[in-house]
C-alpha cells in the first residue's frame, strides 16, 4: 500500500468540500460539505496512525466522529430555526452579518 | 548551631489554601440561594471573609512562629543588616550561622488538577512571608468593604450578584496570592479581570459605565496576554532544570530556583521578564496602560476601594515581587542603574501625580493617586527595594481603602450622590467630623507625613533607591512625593474647608441634573441608584450633609488607626523590623538534597516534590551562581540604613509641597488675592499645560482615535474594498467567463450560468435603488470561500518556508 | 515511521482501495453538483460508507465500525429528518447553488494542488508494511481513558452542550 494512496484521497474529498462550501446555496447541503471535510481529515488521521502504528490517530478520529455528530445536530437544528423564522434556507438570503 | 527540623508548622499554615477556598464556597451559596436569605446574600459573604480572615490570622501567627522557630534563640537581628533567604519546600531545617540569616522554607503543598502529555497541572499553596502578608490585607481589606457595602449599596437591585461578585473577587485574588504554580496563578489572576468587569460594570444600565468596564477589561486584557507568553517563555526555560529537580516549569518555587541558578540563559530570562512586565502594566496600571484605572470609578465606590486602590492592582506588584528572581535577574537589577521596572514605575510616579492636579472628581484624584502609588512600588522593586515596595503595599492598602471609603461616606451622606469636589464639596468637616478626621489621617499618611504609615514605607524606597546606585529615580521618587503632598493638599482643601457649595450647603439638585455637563459626568449619579428606597428617610430627616451611619463610619475608623498603626511594623526610626523578619525571603544557597529519600513522608502529607533544603549557606545568592549542590530562591538585597538626615529631604519636600499647595488653594479656591489665581487664563504656558493634563496627555485619544483609526479602520475598509470589488468581480467575472468557456465542469453548467446571469441582472434592477446596498450573493460563501482561499495561501507559505 | 515502511507492495489492496476511492471521488462530486437535495444525501450516504471501508482497509476496524453506526446511522438519519423538516418538495430544485458558485473551483483547485504536491513530495514513493493486526480496541480505549481523559470529558460537556443546545433551538414555543 503507498502511502500516499490515503492522504491524496482525503486531499481529493477534502478539495470537494471546499468547493461544496463555497458553491452551495442551500444551508443542509453546506452541513454536509462540511462531513465531507471531516471525513477527510479523518482518513489523514487514520493514515497517519497507520504509518506510526499508534492508537492516538484513531482516538483523534473518534473525536472528530463525535464534534461532528454534535456540530450536525446544533446545525439542523439552527437550520430548522431559520426555516420556520424565514421559509428559506437560501444562506445568501442571511446577511444580518453584514459588517 | 540549632536543632535540624526545627521549623515549626502547624494546622493552619498546612491548610491555607481554605483561605480562598472558602469565599469560592461563599460565592456558590450566594448566586445559588443569595436571593432566597433574609439578606439577599450578604451574610453569607461577610461570614465567609470573616472565616477567611480568621484562618488567615491564624496562618500569619504561626508564620511568625516559624520564621522564630527558624532563627532560634539567637534573634537579635542586626537593622539593616543584609538579609537573605532561600525557599525550599519541607518543614525541615536549616541555618544561617547568624540570626535573621537562616531561611524560612516556605509551606507548599500541591494536588494534581490534571494532566496531559505528561505534564502535572497542580493547584496548592504556596505559603511564605508575602503570601502571609497579603493573604491577611485582602481578607482584611475585603471584610471591611463588606460591611461597608451592606450599608452602601442597600436596597440595590443587584444586591446578591454584587455581593456574589465581591466574594468571588477575593476567593480569585486570594488563589493568586497563595498560587503554588503559574496555571493557578493565572486562575486567580483571570478571575479578578472578569470579576472587575462586573463589578465596575455594576450599574451597566449607564452606557458610560458598561463602557467603563469594557475599557478596563480589554485594557488589561492586552496586558494579559504578557501573561500568557511569558508564562510559556518562563516554563520553556525552566523545565529541563526544574525537571531535573523533580519540580517542572510552572513551579513558582522552581523558576525562582532556576533563575537564580546561573544556568538559565539570560536572553530567556530577559524576555520572559519583559513579557511578564507587560501583564503587570496592564493590571497595576502603570503608564502606559493605565488610562483604564481612573475610567473604572465609574463602578460603585465600595469596588473602587477593594479593587483599584488595594487589591486588584497590586496584583500586578505582586507578580513581580513573587517572580523576584526572574525580574531581579532577567533585568539585571543588581548590577546596573537603570532598568525598564524603575523606568516604567518612575514616568508612572510623575505623570500620574500631575494629572491628580486636574482633576475635580474626588475618586479620580484618588485614582490617580493609585496609579502614582503604584509606581512608587514598581520603583521600589525595580531599584532591588523589595521589601519596602513590598511593605508599601501593605501600608498602601489601608490608607487608600480609608481613602476611598471616606469619598464613598461624603457621597452618601454628605455631597448627595456627587463625586464633584467643586460643585457640591466644600466646608464638610464640620458636618462630618469622623469622616474627615479619617480622610486626614490617611491623606497624611499617603504624603508621607512622619510618624504616619506611608513614611516608613514610601521613604524607605526612595532611600534605598539612592543606596542601590539608582540616583535618577531617587530625585524622581523625591519630586513624586512633593507632588504627592500637593495633589492631596488640594483635594482636602477643596472638600473639607472653603465654603459649603452645592450639595454640600444643602442644595438638592437633581441627581442628573443639567450642572453635570462636563467631563465627569459620567460619575455623577450612579450611587443614585442605591438610595431609590432605604435611606430616603435619612434625607428626608437631614436634609444636608451629615455624618454617615456606623456601619460606614466604623470600617473608617479602623483603617484609620491602621493607617498610623500599621507603619510601625516596619519602622527603622523607631527601630522596628517586623516586616523585614517575616516577610523578606532570605538569599541564602542551600543544598539540594536528593528527594527520594522522603518520598513515603511526602506522600503521607501531600506535599510537592521540589528540592529537599538542608542546613548551609554561602554569600552572596544573586552575585555569584550557588556552589553546585545549591539552590538559591532569591537574591540577597541590600537594605539601606536609615537615618533621618537621609530622610531630611523627603520631609521638607512634603513640607514644602503641603505649604505651597495650601497657598495656592487658599488663593485659587479660597478668594484671597493671590497673584497666581487665574494663572491658566492669563498665561499661554500655563494654559497648554492645564490643557495637557485635563486631556490626560491626549492617550485616549492616541488610542482610540489615532491607533484605532489608524489601524483597525483601514483595515476593515479595505476588507470591505476587497469584499465590494476584487470578489465580486471575480464572481461576476467568472460567471462571465463560465459562459463563454462552455461546460467544462459539467454538462448543465451553461445553463446554469445563464439562468444566474438572467437572475442577476433582475436583482441588479431591482436593487439598483439602493445604490449603497450591497450587490453581492451569499455572504456566508464568501467567508468561507475567503477563508479557504486564506487557508491555501497560508499553506502555500508554510511549504514554501519549509523548502 | 520508516520503520515500518515496507518495500513490497500489495497488489490485492491496492486495487481494492482504487475501486472504492473511485467510487467515493464519484460520489462526493456528485454531492456538491447534483440538483436533488435528498439524492446529494443519498450520495454522502455512498461516501460515508467508502470512509467507513477505507478504514477496515487501513486496519481501524473499531472506528470505521464508529463511523458506520455513528455517521450512517445517525447522522444521515438527521440530514434526511432536516432536509425533509424545511423543504417539502422531492425532486430537482434550479437554485441550490449561489450566483458566485465560481469562485468555489479556483479556491478549491488551489487547494487541491497545493496538498497533492506536498504529499507527493513527502510520501511519493513510500510504502507502509501491512499490519499484522488491526488495532486493537485496548489499546484506543487505553489512550481514551489515560492521556486522552480530560479531552475525553470535555468532549463529553460539548456532545451534552449540543444535545441542549439542538433542543433549545428546535422547540417550538
Amino acid at each position: 500500500m503507498y502511502a500516499a494512496n490515503f492522504l491524496l484521497l482525503g486531499a481529493v474529498l477534502f478539495s470537494i468540500g471546499v468547493f461544496g462550501v463555497i458553491a452551495r446555496r442551500n444551508a443542509v447541503m453546506v452541513l454536509m460539505s462540511i462531513e465531507l471535510i471531516l471525513n477527510a481529515v479523518n482518513i489523514n488521521l487514520i493514515a497517519f496512525a497507520l504509518m506510526n502504528d499508534s492508537a492516538e490517530g484513531h482516538v483523534f478520529a473518534l473525536y472528530v466522529i463525535a464534534v461532528a455528530a454534535a456540530e450536525v445536530g446544533v446545525g439542523l437544528a439552527m437550520v430548522l430555526m431559520i426555516y420556520r423564522n424565514r421559509r428559506s434556507i437560501a444562506l445568501d438570503e442571511l446577511s444580518e452579518m453584514r459588517g | 548551631m540549632m536543632l535540624a527540623a526545627s521549623l515549626s508548622s502547624g494546622w493552619f499554615l498546612e491548610n491555607a489554601f481554605l483561605i480562598p477556598l472558602i469565599p469560592a464556597i461563599g460565592f456558590a451559596v450566594i448566586i445559588g440561594f443569595g436571593r432566597r436569605l433574609p439578606k439577599g446574600g450578604s451574610e453569607v459573604g461577610i461570614a465567609s471573609m470573616a472565616l477567611s480572615l480568621v484562618i488567615a490570622i491564624g496562618t500569619t501567627v504561626q508564620w511568625i512562629q516559624r520564621v522564630g522557630s527558624a532563627d532560634g534563640s539567637s534573634g537579635e537581628h542586626a537593622l539593616g543588616g543584609v538579609f537573605g533567604f532561600a525557599r525550599s519546600v519541607f518543614p525541615a531545617a536549616s541555618e544561617g550561622g547568624k540570626g535573621g540569616e537562616a531561611y524560612v522554607e516556605p509551606v507548599i503543598r500541591s494536588w494534581t488538577w490534571w494532566q496531559s502529555g505528561g505534564l502535572e497541572f497542580g493547584l496548592g499553596q504556596h505559603i511564605d512571608g508575602l503570601a502571609v502578608m497579603l493573604l491577611l490585607l485582602v481578607a482584611f481589606i475585603s471584610l471591611l468593604v463588606q460591611i461597608f457595602s451592606t450599608e452602601y449599596v442597600a436596597g440595590d437591585r443587584r444586591y446578591t450578584h454584587f455581593f456574589a461578585a465581591l466574594t468571588l473577587f477575593s476567593a480569585g485574588m486570594l488563589v493568586m496570592v497563595l498560587a503554588e504554580n503559574m496555571i493557578q496563578l493565572i486562575l486567580g489572576w483571570e478571575i479578578m479581570g472578569l470579576c472587575s468587569f462586573m463589578l465596575i460594570g455594576h450599574w451597566w444600565e449607564e452606557a458610560a459605565n458598561s463602557r467603563a468596564a469594557l475599557k478596563a477589561f480589554f485594557t488589561v486584557r492586552v496586558g494579559d496576554m504578557g501573561l500568557l507568553v511569558g508564562t510559556a517563555v518562563i516554563f520553556f526555560g525552566a523545565n529541563q532544570w526544574a525537571v531535573e529537580n523533580g519540580s517542572n516549569g510552572f513551579s513558582i518555587q522552581a523558576i525562582s530556583g532556576w533563575a537564580m541558578s546561573g544556568e538559565a540563559s539570560s536572553s530567556v530570562l530577559f524576555w520572559g521578564a519583559v513579557a511578564l512586565f507587560i501583564a503587570c502594566i496592564g493590571k497595576s496600571g502603570q503608564f502606559p496602560l493605565h488610562t483604564w484605572l481612573p475610567d473604572a470609578m465609574a463602578g460603585p465606590t465600595p469596588v473602587s476601594s477593594l479593587l483599584h486602590s488595594s487589591t486588584m492592582v497590586v496584583a500586578g506588584v505582586f507578580l513581580v515581587a513573587r517572580l523576584y528572581p526572574v525580574f531581579y535577574t532577567g533585568f539585571d537589577i543588581g548590577g546596573t542603574n537603570v532598568n525598564l521596572i524603575a523606568v516604567i514605575g518612575a514616568i508612572t510616579i510623575v505623570i500620574a501625580a500631575a494629572l491628580a492636579f486636574v482633576q475635580n472628581d474626588i475618586k479620580k484624584v484618588l485614582a490617580y493617586s493609585t496609579v502614582s502609588q503604584l509606581g512608587y512600588m514598581m520603583l521600589g522593586l525595580g531599584v532591588g527595594a523589595w521589601l519596602p515596595a513590598v511593605f508599601h503595599i501593605f501600608t498602601h492598602a489601608f490608607f487608600k481603602c480609608c481613602l476611598f471609603l471616606a469619598a464613598g461616606s461624603i457621597s452618601h451622606s454628605g455631597s448627595h450622590h456627587s463625586f464633584d469636589m467643586k460643585k457640591d464639596m466644600g466646608g464638610l468637616w464640620r458636618k462630618m467630623p469622623i469622616t474627615a478626621g479619617t480622610w486626614m489621617v490617611s491623606t497624611a499618611a499617603l504624603c508621607g507625613v512622619p510618624f504616619f504609615s506611608g513614611f516608613f514605607s514610601k521613604d524607605e524606597i526612595i532611600d534605598n533607591a539612592h543606596n542601590n546606585g539608582y540616583n535618577f529615580f531617587y530625585y524622581v521618587g523625591l519630586i513624586g512625593a512633593a507632588m504627592t503632598a500637593a495633589y492631596m493638599t488640594r483635594a482636602t482643601y477643596l472638600t473639607f474647608f472653603g465654603t459649603a457649595r452645592g450639595a454640600a450647603a444643602g442644595e438638592h439638585h437633581d441627581e442628573h441634573g443639567d450642572a453635570h455637563a462636563d467631563d465627569h459626568a459620567d460619575d455623577h449619579g450612579h450611587d443614585a441608584h442605591a438610595d431609590d428606597h432605604g435611606h430616603d428617610d435619612h434625607h428626608g430627616a437631614h436634609a444636608g450633609p451629615h455624618e454617615s451611619p456606623w456601619r460606614i463610619t466604623a470600617p473608617l475608623v479602623i483603617l484609620a488607626v491602621l493607617a498610623i498603626g500599621s507603619g510601625y511594623l516596619n519602622a527603622p526610626a523607631v527601630g522596628t523590623h517586623y516586616f523585614t523578619d517575616w516577610v523578606e525571603p532570605r538569599g541564602v544557597a542551600v543544598e539540594l538534597e536528593s528527594y527520594a529519600g522522603d518520598e513515603g513522608h511526602s506522600e503521607a502529607l501531600g506535599l510537592a516534590a521540589l528540592p529537599r533544603a538542608e542546613e548551609g549557606y554561602s554569600e552572596g545568592c544573586g552575585y555569584t551562581d550557588p556552589a553546585p549542590g545549591t539552590v538559591c530562591y532569591a537574591p540577597k538585597l541590600n537594605h539601606a540604613k536609615f537615618s533621618w538626615g537621609k530622610a531630611a529631604p523627603s520631609i521638607l519636600l512634603v513640607a514644602l509641597g503641603i505649604g505651597i499647595s495650601t497657598w495656592l488653594s487658599l488663593g485659587v479656591f479660597g478668594g484671597r488675592r493671590n497673584p497666581l489665581a487665574g494663572l491658566t487664563s492669563r498665561f499661554a504656558p500655563a494654559r497648554w499645560i492645564h490643557t495637557l493634563l485635563v486631556r490626560k496627555y491626549f492617550l485616549d485619544d492616541l488610542y482610540e482615535r489615532v491607533i484605532v483609526r489608524a489601524v483597525a479602520h483601514p483595515i476593515s475598509r479595505a476588507a470591505y474594498w476587497v469584499n465590494q470589488n476584487i470578489l465580486d468581480g471575480v464572481v461576476n467575472g467568472v460567471g462571465r467567463s463560465g459562459r463563454t468557456a462552455g461546460d467544462w465542469v459539467y454538462r448543465n453548467v451553461d445553463q446554469r450560468v445563464v439562468d444566474g446571469a438572467v437572475k442577476a441582472s433582475g436583482v441588479v434592477a431591482s436593487e439598483s435603488g439602493h445604490a449603497l446596498q450591497p450587490i453581492q450573493s451569499g455572504r456566508v460563501n464568501q467567508y468561507g470561500a475567503l477563508l479557504f482561499g486564506a487557508a491555501t495561501v497560508g499553506a502555500i507559505l508554510l511549504i514554501l518556508l519549509n523548502i | 515511521m520508516s520503520a515500518l515502511l515496507a518495500t513490497e507492495v500489495n497488489v490485492a489492496q491496492n486495487v481494492g482501495f482504487y475501486i472504492i476511492a473511485a467510487l467515493m471521488v464519484y460520489g462526493a462530486l456528485r454531492v456538491v453538483s447534483t440538483r436533488n437535495v435528498v439524492h446529494a444525501a443519498l450520495w454522502l450516504v455512498v461516501v460515508l460508507g467508502g470512509v467507513a471501508a477505507q478504514y477496515i482497509l487501513a486496519a481501524a476496524e473499531f472506528v470505521a465500525v464508529s463511523q458506520v453506526m455513528v455517521y450512517i446511522g445517525a447522522v444521515m438519519v438527521l440530514f434526511l429528518f432536516g432536509i425533509m423538516l424545511t423543504r417539502a418538495t422531492i425532486g430537482a430544485e434550479t437554485d441550490l447553488n449561489n450566483r458566485g458558485w465560481g469562485v468555489g473551483i479556483p479556491v478549491a483547485g488551489l487547494l487541491l494542488a497545493v496538498m497533492v504536491w506536498a504529499v507527493i513530495d513527502e510520501f511519493g514513493s513510500s510504502v507502509i508494511e501491512e499490519p499484522a493486526a488491526p488495532m486493537a480496541t485496548t489499546a484506543i480505549s487505553d489512550v481514551f481513558l489515560r492521556e486522552g481523559l480530560v479531552p475525553f470529558l470535555a468532549l463529553s460537556f460539548v456532545l451534552l452542550a449540543a444535545a441542549i443546545g439542538a433542543i433549545v433551538l428546535a422547540r417550538k414555543d
